[in-house]
């Protein structure tokens, strides 16, 4: 194993109530590219966190170079030459390129305090022609193209003498030429002996820059292969290869009869392209793809929080315009946001008054003073409806657990009484427990004639929900799917590849 | 499970509550504090007469705090005050310099507030410039047109002896008509505060205003009321003042902004909006109204009292600090 110059093994890694990994091993070459395959949820970012010592593993070690090693920071990790490049970056946009990538580490004359800037710009130089790229260090971050800023991170990385380099999804918000150079200069790299560890869903795209791959599933690890030789449709069956649990509660076949939202051609310049489809009373419609792909786009361009430029929308057979959220909710479209504590609960309200929010109108007379009474009969039923666990209604919603806090915001939908709801990724970040209850919670509103559209990561939640899933990529809809012909690899196959 | 109830931790959370309650309770106790102590340090603190001469002089700045408290639950602020507080006594002095009715007048002044607000609510919200640099840029301006409609001279109120009689009289011979108004106000807006749908939306687009818009609530006008609300209530403090006066002095007012928000923040409301009550701005107002009374009868100099006054409302502000972390 000598030309493993990184290895983690039997890692273990537990968060309170989830086994986030369960005794995974990894390697890594110098001057590889090694891809890092699974589905969103499978562990990938726990373990690149372990490896640039943002968590400490509860079990398992890591050799690098020969050593053991221990990172209680990941300072720790970055002295040793390990970085990793987030998904989304940590840039300073209103700064320069040369002030980026030496932030923290200015060059000093005498070491002391006065800043070296010819220094420090002959070195950003260097580094940039290193890469071949032809970016001024005096240019403000925010003035770049995202590829760019990505450059800037990989830069970053070579200023630390970075000899493993982690990349998260690092083309997800590329062209296809932006993607060539960021290759070009991820080979450059290899040449130059680092170990890259690359994150990515895109199949196809990794099959012109990996080495090898590791496929994890449910914080496990699968398999490792030479991309080379495998097939892509058997490298889906690992990542995706199980059986569905029978945690989803069973209802009966809906019945496709009655359309309540027909969707045209829809477009938004960038983020949405042609989007068509349909949703049924009393249907759970699935909206899968990977993250990135417009599901929440869509979502929220139906919800009229973002502008569409062309398309009609159909409800109940009529043609509406939705111009903006008040609108939306006015024909009865609700949407329980992807980020719960950022988009749906004000946290350090009440619970009632979070159950309340936009409906007070219809608790209220006609001088605009709240009924109260009626406000705190009503909360408190669906309180006990929804078996939302709260000592009392004027808890404050930061106080309860991830699983009621939606439920709370289920409860404002359900008090409105409305008649299509979209869920963005509904259990996000909750328990299996309250996830059940969540699952079942759409079951009863799908029972009395309510439309759900489902968005989820997960596809296994996805497949056990849905009546009808649809797929998106790229911002259009890539594939439909019924319960007869869908199944994980068919939606990985319309979600990563090519048509 | 990590739902928040189970009995063992129980006992933890109720006495974390009472703390909490002592915490937002802070601001009654110094108070109380206070007065207990310049009622030893000073024989002449402890009187109705000197009691009424510190409600009254709370009075102006309180129902500005009033409407600053709505502006700043909703995580807004404004600056403008003290500008259009004497903006309003200038404009009740021009209507009278055309011998318009009194109570044209005095409308006209606290209309005149009310108009400054909304135009620092579309600033805010149509235009989305900061509340801060919106309402920074509507305090120089406004100050400017006091001066340009005033030749930056007073405007007597010499033709109308009644005027005076708004602010400088008193309930049955008690109770000074400013303190009041500023009992009146109080009550009305912590009732719309408290009953009100707009009240409940003030809070919740201050707590989150991106939920707030995604669950339907009309978030720029909200924003917009607070504004001209506190405009209004300004409008009104411009007219007392005034009337306190007797004529409407363009340079009046100035740096009562800051007094009017640091009796909102001494009064617990939170500058991150969400939170806060006018119950509280009104002991903060109270608070530094003592201070300045107390400290005036004990002989301490103008200057101190502007050093105690920075050191109550950095100490108010730490407490809320405290009381976050609590959480």
């Amino acid at each position: 194993m000598s030309d493993h110059f990184l290895q983690m093994n039997n890692i273990t890694k537990r968060f309170p109530g989830v086994l986030a990994l369960s005794n995974v091993s990894f390697n890594l070459r110098r001057g590889e590219v090694h891809a890092l395959l699974g589905e969103n949820g499978a562990g990938k970012s726990t373990l690149m966190k372990i490896l640039s010592g943002v968590y400490r593993p509860d079990e398992g070690e890591i050799i690098f170079e020969g050593n053991k090693v221990k990172f209680d920071s990941p300072l720790d990790a970055q002295k040793l030459g390990i970085t990793i490049i987030h998904q989304e970056f940590n840039l300073f946009p209103d700064l320069t390129v040369e002030e980026n990538i030496y932030i923290g580490r200015e060059f000093c004359k005498n070491n002391r305090w006065r800043l070296d800037v010819p220094a420090q710009r002959a070195s950003v130089k260097e580094i940039l022609a290193k890469l071949n790229l032809k970016i001024k260090p005096e240019t403000r971050v925010s003035d770049l193209t995202v590829a760019q800023q990505q450059m800037v991170e990989i830069a970053k990385a070579i200023s630390v003498n970075a000899k493993v380099l982690v990349m998260d999804e690092p083309t997800a918000a590329l062209t296809e030429s932006e993607i060539d150079s960021l290759f070009r200069v991820t080979r450059l790299l290899k040449e130059q002996g680092t170990g890259v560890v690359y994150i990515s869903h895109r199949l196809e795209e990794l099959a012109l820059i990996a080495d090898r791959a590791t496929v994890m599933r449910d914080g496990q690890y699968i398999d490792t292969v030479d991309y080379e030789t495998v097939q892509i449709s058997d490298l889906i069956t690992k990542m995706v290869g199980r059986k569905l649990g029978d945690i989803y509660p069973r209802r009966p076949p809906f019945t496709a009869d009655k359309k309540v939202l027909e969707v045209k051609n829809l477009q938004r310049k960038g983020v949405l392209h042609d989007i068509n489809f349909s949703l049924h009373q009393g249907e759970v419609l699935g909206l899968s793809g990977l993250m990135g792909a417009g599901r929440t786009e869509l979502a929220r361009a139906l919800f009229g929080a973002d502008p569409i430029d062309s398309g009609e929308i159909w409800l109940n057979g009529e043609l509406t315009k939705i111009g903006d959220v008040h609108q939306a909710i006015e024909k009865g479209i609700g949407y329980l946001t992807e980020d719960r504590k950022k988009e749906g609960l004000a946290l350090g309200l009440s619970v009632e008054l979070n159950i309340m929010l936009g409906n007070f109108p219809e608790y209220s007379d006609k001088f605009g003073i709240v009924k109260e009474k009626q406000c705190e009969e009503t909360s408190q039923k669906l309180v006990n409806a929804l078996r939302i666990k709260t000592p009392h209604l004027q808890q404050a919603a930061l106080n309860l657990s991830g699983g009621n806090q939606q439920k709370i915001i289920i409860a404002r939908w359900v008090c409105k009484d409305t008649d299509i709801l979209i869920f963005d990724e509904p259990t996000r970040g909750i328990d299996v427990g309250a996830k059940l209850e969540i699952y079942e919670l759409m079951n009863r509103l799908v029972a009395k004639g309510k439309s759900i559209i489902m968005i989820s990561s997960e596809l296994p939640e996805i497949l056990g929900m849905c009546d009808r899933i649809l797929v998106m990529r790229s911002g259009h809809i890539a594939g439909e799917l019924n319960q007869a012909n869908a199944s994980q690899e068919s939606i990985m196959k319309y979600a990563t590849l090519e048509d | 499970m990590t739902d928040s109830l189970t009995p063992t931790n129980q006992p933890v959370k109720t006495r974390r509550l009472n703390k909490a309650l002592l915490m937002r309770l802070a601001p009654l106790f110094s108070l109380v504090l206070l007065v207990i102590f310049f009622s030893f340090s000073s024989p002449f603190f402890f009187n109705t007469e000197n009691i009424m001469t510190i409600a009254l002089q709370t009075s102006v700045i309180g129902i500005m705090a009033i409407g600053v408290t709505y502006v700043i639950i909703t995580s807004g602020i404004d600056l403008s005050l003290g500008s259009v507080v004497a903006f309003s006594g200038v404009v009740v002095g021009l209507c009278a310099s055309y011998s318009m009715p009194l109570i044209v007048c005095v409308v006209a002044g606290m209309l005149a507030g009310g108009l400054c607000g909304c135009i620092n609510g579309f600033l805010v919200t149509r235009a989305t410039i900061p509340p801060f640099i919106a309402t920074l840029g509507l305090m120089m301006s406004v100050r400017g047109i006091n001066m340009v409609m005033t030749d930056g001279r007073a405007i007597y109120f010499s033709d109308y002896p009644m005027f005076k009689m708004l602010a400088q009289g008193r309930l049955f011979d008690v109770l000074p008509y400013p303190v009041f108004y500023l009992l009146i106000i109080a009550l009305v807006a912590a009732w719309i505060l408290k009953k009100t749908v707009i009240g409940r939306y003030v809070y919740a687009v201050g707590s989150n205003e991106v939920a707030a818009h995604l669950s339907g609530i009309k978030v720029q006008r909200v924003k917009i009321f607070v504004y001209a609300f506190c405009g209004l209530l300004t409008g009104i403090a411009g007219v007392i003042l005034a009337s306190r006066l007797n004529s409407g002095q363009p340079t009046v007012g100035v740096g009562y902004e800051l007094e009017a928000i640091a009796a909102v923040v001494i009064g617990g409301t939170s500058l991150m909006g969400g939170v806060g009550t006018i119950g509280g701005t009104i002991i903060g107002a109270f608070i530094m109204s003592v201070l300045k009374n107390g400290l005036n009868l004990m002989g301490v100099s103008q200057f101190w009292q502007m050093v105690a006054m920075g050191i109550v409302v950095i100490a108010a502000v730490y407490l809320d600090t405290l009381r976050k972390k609590m959480r």
